[in-house]
């Protein structure tokens, strides 16, 4: 009998899991079809209503009535329920993973009475057109929120509109758009300048929103670079969106200076909070002098990330910007809550209603249940966990931590994988195939990838000494693999749900396929 | 006598935060060579720091305190279950299968976000399969991980139009919602200018005369809605289509997809572009929370390189017959391109796109007639009902309709305001007031009727508008 007690969990001190994840061999669930087989029913007609019902349908406008119906799969609730079940269990959800792998996303716990709380029938079954009277509570939310995030940024006013980040991001742009088409220089002030390590929503939504979009590259020690944001602004400059702290991890201790260069060219200045929560209660936009910023509420306030969304996106502004902000905004008289539409500079809307109200309460509720000091502790233990991480990491031969050598990082690291890569031919996205064999994700970087061979890792507050030893364990065993059995990271994964994929049919128009029917017509052929 | 106790003072330790606990901290301070947590803050120009801490309510560190705040909060809300609601207007009461919130709150997918197709291989799978079935409602090839909701859904379908023919003018008639006017003209601006065409003031009907007129070889796409915003189906859908594309434009179609079990897919009309909001589908309405937009389009690839979203397509693995997923042409999107990209990408709405995939498996071809058939018959049943009220018209427009309808109230001598309010009496929440939105349709309000409402629902809608009238 093997003896697994080097692998388990031990003493408080973690090993090596043997991990393996669910693999079911799921069918595409139009292979778990069987004609007949229904899911759920739907209530029956009363007889009037049948009637009239045939009636409606005998009557429908030439052209209009379905012929054929949908080839819809037919299954039984309990085979469904497996395959969802299914489904799940081959995804790594913060639940089930030391989530630290995923750098920029800020991975963390989401309070399981938060979505108790916004589960609730007097949450979901709440109709956004409803009288102000019938909604009160969910106003006072808005209202209550909004004024949390005003003392935690500084800002003046928010919109809690957008649906997540990038649309956050995009309409700050639209905000700058129009506030320099109010000063009639709209025409003139046409660029927009990020930096490299600042999202790429910040140059991909500038862009959407009109603008040019200039991107600064860093300075050698991995600084956002002062000198070439002077010879970037002019007259045609109509602001500035960033990221601070960076992708990198690396505070712009510039920042107020950047600020003051771009204002004094006539432009605004977006602050992209992505990466706020290692610096929650530490620093604020006022006082670096932004003009907009937003916060994601799926990342630092928890609302969890749901496979992609839904998130929230809260934008704040100045007051100069607020009559600005999406329509309507949320007002107090001192008795009652209400809408208010009558903002004629809005930009109008940026998504259906109010925002991702469910999202907004549990945001509310995280904050609730942590105050201004347990704000500051979890921006506190993320830079912990993450100076500590890098200190674990490093140790690990052929791995770097790029640029402002000897400095301390924020909320995360960018680190690199070149010295290995260089010695052995093994690149960061193979040790990445390798790391999900421990049941962990991991994530190289947006592109381009400034930084060679980049890894980024972020350990936010929720995750335990133990937990971020175990990442770093795994780390180094892979690093030994590489230089003694590279063939065990050639081919992973291993212990995944599936084996490798040949990416090329997913470029290639004559194969790709996004739905079961486009494979059955283009691909299905092939493979028999 | 008694010895007065006086309780230890705590060090507050947090439970979502593991190494708040002082020791562990300590230990971890110790083992990066640092004395105190500040000093990781070093780039923080001391100017920039916050004193003290911010000015924040007081918490509620323990759960049960925490939810008894929230729930006191969120109780003041009337919900509809309490309330007989007959709102629509861009969000829809319909019934949500207990399977949906099931797999929706299944932590692994809730808490789930940007992992690879090997460890996130259900998610890829799931999103696919929801794609793969919206597909058949909409008889697509092409459906997208879906992006925010319907209106995001609209302007960028009309930017990719614009792009695609590399023309600058959008048609659309002035029935579409005042919501999705105004981001198309916040999100088109600059690309994209909008020309508002007539209709039919008897029957909703886009004008075709107007389209006739207005349309040219600027014409990017003409846009319409079936359902329409005010509830009538739009019978021109072929004419529509012909004279886009006699000029060269593209033909988008906005559709909700609970009509699709009874009512023919767009793309039989000539629609090249179909889009939409998935919230009728098994997500909970949620103060507008719950939406969710989706595009499609045929396999081609003019189309398919030209959407923003991510595309989540079957591949192979290097084990013969197992299924791998991943990104259709990555390199269409802004992670891979920055502002070379389309547009932009980010978290959107995945978690409802699955949410839709199992509502669709659940309901299969025959539930997706049968509902269709519900909602028709019971919103007719209720026209039917109100229209025999003493100077109640309804239907407001002549041509069919799904599931909305507008109830005009002009001959009763009172405001849609006071009936609504009249109605809140019945504890019943009266249709949307279209009197600011659609002057011109006079004092009207528009009513949404679905497979919830029982024909004794029905009936006491009309016998509380018959009550509050006369």
């Amino acid at each position: 009998m093997n003896n697994i007690t080097k692998e388990r969990y031990a003493n408080g001190k973690p090993r090596l899991r043997r991990f393996h994840q669910a693999k079911w061999d799921e069918p595409i669930i139009f292979e778990m079809s069987c004609e007949g087989e229904r899911g759920i029913l739907v209530p029956d007609l009363e007889p009037a209503i049948e009637r009239t019902a045939e009636d409606a349908i005998s009557t429908l406008p030439e052209g209009l009535r379905r012929n054929q119906p949908p080839r819809l799969p037919e299954i039984s609730q309990p085979q469904l329920v497996r395959h969802y079940t299914r489904l799940s269990q081959e995804t790594l959800g913060v639940d089930v993973n030391i989530d630290i792998g995923q750098g920029t996303c800020t991975m963390k716990y989401s309070p399981k009475v938060n979505e108790l709380l916004a589960r609730m029938p007097k949450m979901a079954e709440l109709h956004p057109l409803e009288p102000e009277e019938a909604v009160q509570g969910i106003l006072e939310i808005f209202y209550k929120f909004e004024q949390i995030l005003r003392e935690i940024s500084g800002m003046e006013r928010f919109s809690l509109q957008p649906g997540a980040g990038s649309q956050a991001i995009y309409a700050n742009a639209s905000i700058i758009r129009a506030y320099h088409e109010q000063r009639g220089e709209a025409e003139q002030r046409d660029e927009i300048i990020t930096t490299i390590f600042s999202h790429p929503s910040n140059a991909a939504c500038a862009k959407t929103a009109g603008f040019k979009v200039i991107t600064l590259y860093p300075d050698a020690d991995g600084y956002p670079d002062l000198v070439a944001l002077k010879a970037a602004v002019s007259e045609s400059t109509a602001g500035l969106m960033i990221t601070n702290p960076e992708d990198t991890g690396i505070f712009n201790p510039r920042i107020e200076e950047f600020i003051k260069v771009v204002h004094d060219a006539g432009g605004l200045c977006a602050y992209d909070q992505a990466n706020a929560n290692g610096i929650l209660g530490m620093t604020r936009a006022k006082e670096a002098g932004f003009d907009l910023c937003h916060f994601n509420l799926h990342k630092t306030f928890s609302t969890p990330h749901g496979c992609g969304g839904p998130g929230s996106g809260a934008i704040g502004v100045t007051k100069t910007l607020a009559p600005f902000l999406p329509t309507p905004v949320v007002e107090f008289d001192g008795h009652a809550y209400h809408l208010n539409y009558d903002c004629p500079k809005s930009i109008g809307k940026i998504r259906s209603f109010y925002g991702v109200a469910p999202a907004i309460l549990k945001a509310y509720a995280w904050v609730m249940s942590l105050g201004a000091h347990g704000l500051r502790e979890v921006a506190r233990t993320a830079v912990l966990n993450n100076n500590y991480l890098l200190k674990r990491v490093l140790e690990i031969p052929g791995v770097s931590a790029p640029y402002a050598k000897g400095k301390r990082r924020i909320e995360q690291v960018r680190y690199s994988w070149e010295e290995l890569a260089e010695r052995t031919g093994i690149h960061s996205e193979e040790i990445g195939l390798r790391v999900a064999d421990f049941g962990l994700h991991y994530w190289t970087s947006h592109h381009p990838w400034v930084v060679p061979e980049p890894s980024t890792l972020e350990p936010t507050e929720s995750f335990s000494k133990a937990d971020i030893d175990e990442y770093v364990n795994v780390l180094r065993h892979i690093a030994h693999e590489v230089a003694n059995n590279p063939d065990q990271v050639k081919t992973a994964p291993h212990n995944s749900t599936i084996h490798r994929i040949d990416p090329a049919a997913l470029d290639n128009p004559a194969e790709w396929a996004v739905t079961w029917r486009a494979y059955q017509k283009k691909i299905h052929e092939d493979s028999e | 006598m008694k010895k007065s106790v006086k309780l230890k003072e705590k060090t507050i330790v947090y439970p979502y935060i593991p190494n708040s606990v002082p020791s562990v901290k300590n230990q971890m301070l110790k083992e990066v060579g640092a004395t105190s947590v500040e000093e990781f803050f070093d780039d923080i120009p001391e100017k920039l720091r916050l004193k003290g801490e911010m000015d924040l309510p007081k918490p509620f560190l323990s759960e049960c305190a925490l939810k008894r705040h929230v729930e006191g909060i969120i109780s003041k809300n009337k919900d509809c279950e309490e309330y007989l609601s007959f709102l629509g207007a861009g969000c829809w009461q319909h019934y949500v299968p207990a399977v949906c919130d099931e797999i929706n709150q299944r932590s692994e997918f809730l808490t789930a976000y940007a992992g690879e197709p090997y460890d996130d291989h259900g998610r890829f799978q799931a999103l696919f399969e929801y794609a793969s079935m919206m597909g058949e409602l909409l008889d697509m090839d092409v459906v997208n991980v879906p992006t925010y909701d319907v209106l995001q859904a609209v302007a960028t379908s009309i930017r990719m139009a614009a792009r695609i023919t590399g023309r600058h003018e959008v048609l659309m008639p002035k029935t579409i919602s005042p919501d999705t006017l105004s981001k198309v003209r916040d999100y088109c601006k600059p690309q994209v200018n909008i020309r508002l065409l007539d209709y039919d003031s008897r029957s909703g009907q886009l004008d075709l005369a107007s389209l006739k007129h207005s349309i040219s070889s600027n014409t990017a796409a003409v846009y319409f809605e079936n359902p329409s915003y005010l509830g009538f189906l739009e019978t021109h859908g072929s004419e529509i289509a012909q004279l886009a594309h006699s000029r060269g434009a593209i033909c988008i179609v906005g559709v909700d997809p609970i009509s699709l079990g009874v009512l023919t897919p767009p793309i039989k009309y000539g629609a090249d572009i179909v889009c939409g909001d998935l919230q009728p589908l098994g997500i909970h309405m949620q103060f507008g929370g719950g939406h969710a937009g989706f595009i499609a389009t045929r396999d081609e690839e003019t189309y398919v390189m030209e959407f923003p979203s991510r595309l989540f397509g079957i591949t192979t693995t290097s084990v013969k017959g197992e299924y791998g997923f991943g990104d259709v042409a990555y390199e269409r999107t802004s992670f891979a391109k920055r502002e070379e990209g389309k547009e932009f990408i980010g978290t959107a709405t995945a978690l409802w796109g699955i949410t839709a995939g199992v509502y669709l498996a659940l309901m299969g071809p025959q539930g997706m007639q049968e509902i269709g058939e519900s909602i028709l018959g019971r919103a007719h049943y209720a026209m039917s009902r109100i229209s025999r009220i003493r100077g109640v018209v309804t239907p407001r427009f002549s041509t069919g309709h799904f599931k909305e309808f507008i109830v005009n109230f002009d001959d009763t001598g009172k405001t849609v305001a006071e009936i609504n309010e009249a109605l809140l009496n019945h504890r019943i929440f009266g249709g949307r007031d279209l009197t600011e939105e659609f002057p011109e349709l006079g004092n009207s309000a528009l009513y949404c009727v679905t497979e919830i409402h029982t024909q004794d629902d029905l009936d006491r809608l009309a016998d509380a508008l018959e009550e509050a009238l006369h």
